[in-house]
């Protein structure tokens, strides 16, 4: 047993947090809100650069995956500092496609060897609906191709309707339009489907993770130059035990969301879905708490928009509930562990 | 990344899994807070000691295994799913010997440590004092210097088992005239039946005798039970501390166990026929908390383990380790004993067979942990200071 990231995927882990660092997410995040998309695909170029986009799709389809626990230091930076775009769908729909084309139809088959190396290569940024994640496709307008799976059916979607406003701006939400071209159906979609929705889950957890540790850093450092009664606030305890719960939560959070990479690489599916379920709760539950301390400690500039806080306090809300609320994935954390009285 | 075990692991927890099915008591020991408990746990102690299942990780010669840490999370996983009883020796083996095995002479090792392995000397320890807890380097009890050895003199309290205990282990001001309250302290080993000890035990919050005041007049106590050197004692005792919060006192066994035994109790509970399973739906999202609660642990152990193994150090990440278990194993027995209902107010002895038992008992037992060990307040500012960089305040 290693339970632990090996030299070289701390030193991906590092080296991705140093380009992103200087990329200037920020903006590209104001920019992506606003329906301008080209910084933010300027930061997806580079996270391709860096073999980022590759980690989902299979070698056969030219990428380097599937590679979770590689995915998952990859998205806990992108979550850090905020990358838009999406993300965690993009991933999704490489394990779907590649799920269906092994054995599947020819059209399945076409439609993984068109867009997986795309996506692997990071020309190609898709995104998908399906049932786990809600009615919507996250960022359709951004998006090259929008995929959508209901119940046993997977199409490419004609196109999208109107974007509707989230609480995080730079999550652009559309329902995918019926009709267009169907590429798969029967059991083997919902199965391929269900395989998908974990990885998306264990996807957002990465980027709550990130989000949620983003927040409790940049909170840390407010707290140390801002003064008041002559002190530094970072100086009272009602602060630090504010922040320290923060911390507790997110690095409670770690193991299990590493955990949930080991089952993914390695156990039946059906097992690797609590431990995603209990990524995802731990994940997005800390990034939450994170975000709700940042904004108390922070004060009233924690509340304005204009501040770079809100970019973060606003993506842990919302990725909160993507691809699986808190009770979803309690419900299947408690459904894996009654079936499984005995241990191993 | 992996959480693969070796062969080598393999067997060692097929192993343990046989001989605990083999031995672990069919009906519940008596708890371990009374007196007849404590001695049913000591012979309990015996038992694991003869077949070299009490200190897994002590090296061979000290009655041990010379099992890796991960070693240790495997047995201590298969003790808590077996049931076995709780651990009477535990201040000892958590507390006291890792600072002898850091800071102690061959010769103190090789005298206390076999007794401590099969629960002849139970340790008890003696920090707290009526005013001194959080700000451990207060402390007033003294050591003098006397021919052969020192006088103990003042008073300890909280002291957990000492109502029961055979010998205690602390910090003494060995020279009231020092510059820092925390220089000039010494560690130092004491007999509870020696010559000018009085023990007086304290009921804990239901009624059980867990802890006791020490009074101590002119105690005795020869050199050669001193750990380190005398004035070494802070920084001896701080050692401690860290293995205390870390990775050993409380194995996330204990709470996989007890999350499992959650999950079958809120399965029973929703499958009853009346109110069980209005109150079953209403815990739900608490057992199911329970459950990744838990498991985060076990995998934040392993990581722990993992990062040793590696050459790595704990440190600070010990204090995240000792909020995030205390709070836990409250917030599991609350739950138990809210499913329970009506009958979840009943104690442990309570003889109706709908009594919550071992919840009742693990509840209570539950209710110190942000206490003891240092106070979760010391340990979020430890996290503030250390993992976070805060400035140091005013407490």
């Amino acid at each position: 047993m290693e339970f632990m990231l090996d030299q070289a995927q701390t030193d991906f882990g590092r080296t991705l947090d140093r380009m992103l660092g200087g990329a200037d997410t920020p903006r590209a995040v104001r920019a992506w809100a606003r329906g301008e998309h080209a910084p933010g695909r300027a930061v997806w170029g580079r996270l391709a650069e860096a073999g980022v986009t590759g980690l989902a799709v299979p070698e056969a389809y030219e990428g380097v995956g599937p590679l979770p626990v590689e995915l998952g230091v990859a998205y806990v930076a992108a979550g850090r500092h905020a990358v838009p775009g999406p993300l965690a769908e993009t991933a999704a729909a490489a394990v779907l496609l590649a799920a269906l084309a092994e054995g599947g139809t020819a059209r399945a088959g076409q439609a993984a060897g068109h867009w997986l190396p795309r996506i692997a290569d990071g020309r190609a940024l898709v995104t998908l609906a399906a049932a786990d994640g809600g009615p919507y496709a996250l960022d359709a307008d951004a998006a090259d191709a929008v995929f959508a799976v209901e119940g046993e059916e997977l199409w490419l979607a004609p196109g999208h309707g109107p974007v509707q406003p989230s609480f995080d701006p730079a999550r652009r939400l559309a329902r995918p339009l019926p009709g267009g071209e169907p590429l798969a159906r029967g059991l083997a979609v919902a199965t391929a489907a269900a395989r998908a929705a974990d990885w998306a889950a264990f996807a957002t957890a990465a980027l709550s993770l990130g989000t949620g540790l983003a927040l409790v850093e940049r909170t840390a450092a407010y707290v140390k130059q801002r003064t008041q009664f002559g002190r530094p606030i970072g100086s009272f305890q009602a602060v630090k035990h504010r922040l320290a719960d923060a911390l507790i939560g997110l690095e409670f959070a770690r193991p299990l969301l590493y955990g949930a990479a080991v089952a993914l690489a390695s156990t039946p599916a059906n097992e690797a879905r609590a431990e995603v379920a209990a990524a995802k709760v731990a994940a997005g539950e800390a990034a939450y708490t994170a975000a709700r301390t940042a904004l108390q400690l922070h004060g009233a500039l924690g509340y304005t928009e204009e501040y770079d806080l809100s970019l973060w306090i606003r993506k842990a809300r919302a990725l909160r509930t993507a691809w699986g609320s808190p009770s979803v994935c309690r419900s299947r954390v408690l459904t894996a562990a009654s079936s499984r009285p005995d241990r191993s | 990344m992996d959480l693969d075990l070796s062969e080598g692991q393999l067997a060692f927890r097929a192993e343990a899994r046989r001989w605990l099915a083999a031995h672990t008591p069919a009906t519940a020991l008596p708890s371990l807070e009374t007196a007849e408990g404590f001695a049913a746990h000591r012979a309990w102690e015996r038992m694991l000691a003869a077949d070299r299942w009490s200190v897994v990780t002590w090296p061979e010669e000290y009655g041990g295994r010379g099992a890796s840490l991960v070693e240790w999370l495997l047995f201590e996983e298969e003790y808590y799913a077996a049931g076995a009883p709780g651990r009477v020796s535990q201040n000892g083996i958590s507390l006291l010997a890792p600072t002898l095995f850091e800071h102690g002479s061959a010769e103190q090792r090789a005298r206390i440590l076999p007794p401590m392995a099969c629960g002849e000397t139970i340790w008890a320890q003696a920090w707290s004092e009526p005013e001194t807890g959080s700000d451990l380097a207060s402390l007033r009890s003294t050591a003098r210097r006397a021919d052969g050895g020192w006088l103990l003199s003042g008073q300890k309290t909280w002291s957990s088992r000492a109502a029961f205990a055979d010998r205690a282990f602390g910090l003494f001001r060995s020279d009231p005239a020092a510059d820092a309250p925390h220089r000039r302290l010494t560690y130092l080993m004491f007999a509870l039946d020696a010559p000018g000890v009085t023990v007086r035990p304290i009921g804990r919050l239901d009624g059980k005798p867990a802890f006791a005041e020490l009074f101590l007049d002119e105690v005795f106590v020869p050199d050669e039970d001193v750990i380190g050197e005398p004035g070494q004692g802070w920084r001896i005792a701080m050692s401690t501390a860290g293995n205390e919060r870390g990775l050993t006192l409380r194995s996330p066994g204990r709470f996989t166990a007890a999350a499992r035994r959650l999950v079958a109790l809120w399965r029973e509970r929703a499958d009853a026929p009346g109110s069980g399973a209005d109150e079953a739906a209403a815990v739900r999202d608490r057992v199911a908390d329970a459950v990744i609660r838990a498991r985060a642990y076990e995998l934040f152990a392993y990581a722990g383990a993992s990062r040793l193994a590696a050459g790595g150090s704990l440190g600070a990440e010990s204090s995240l380790n000792k909020v995030f278990w205390s709070e836990l194993d409250i917030a599991l027995h609350e739950t138990a004993l809210d499913l329970l209902g009506p009958y979840g107010e009943l104690a442990d002895t309570a003889d109706d067979p709908a009594a919550p038992g071992p919840w009742s008992d693990g509840y209570t037992f539950a209710l110190a942990g942000p206490i003891y060990a240092g106070t979760n307040e010391i340990q979020r500012d430890i996290i503030a200071e250390r993992l976070l960089g805060l400035p140091k305040g005013r407490r």
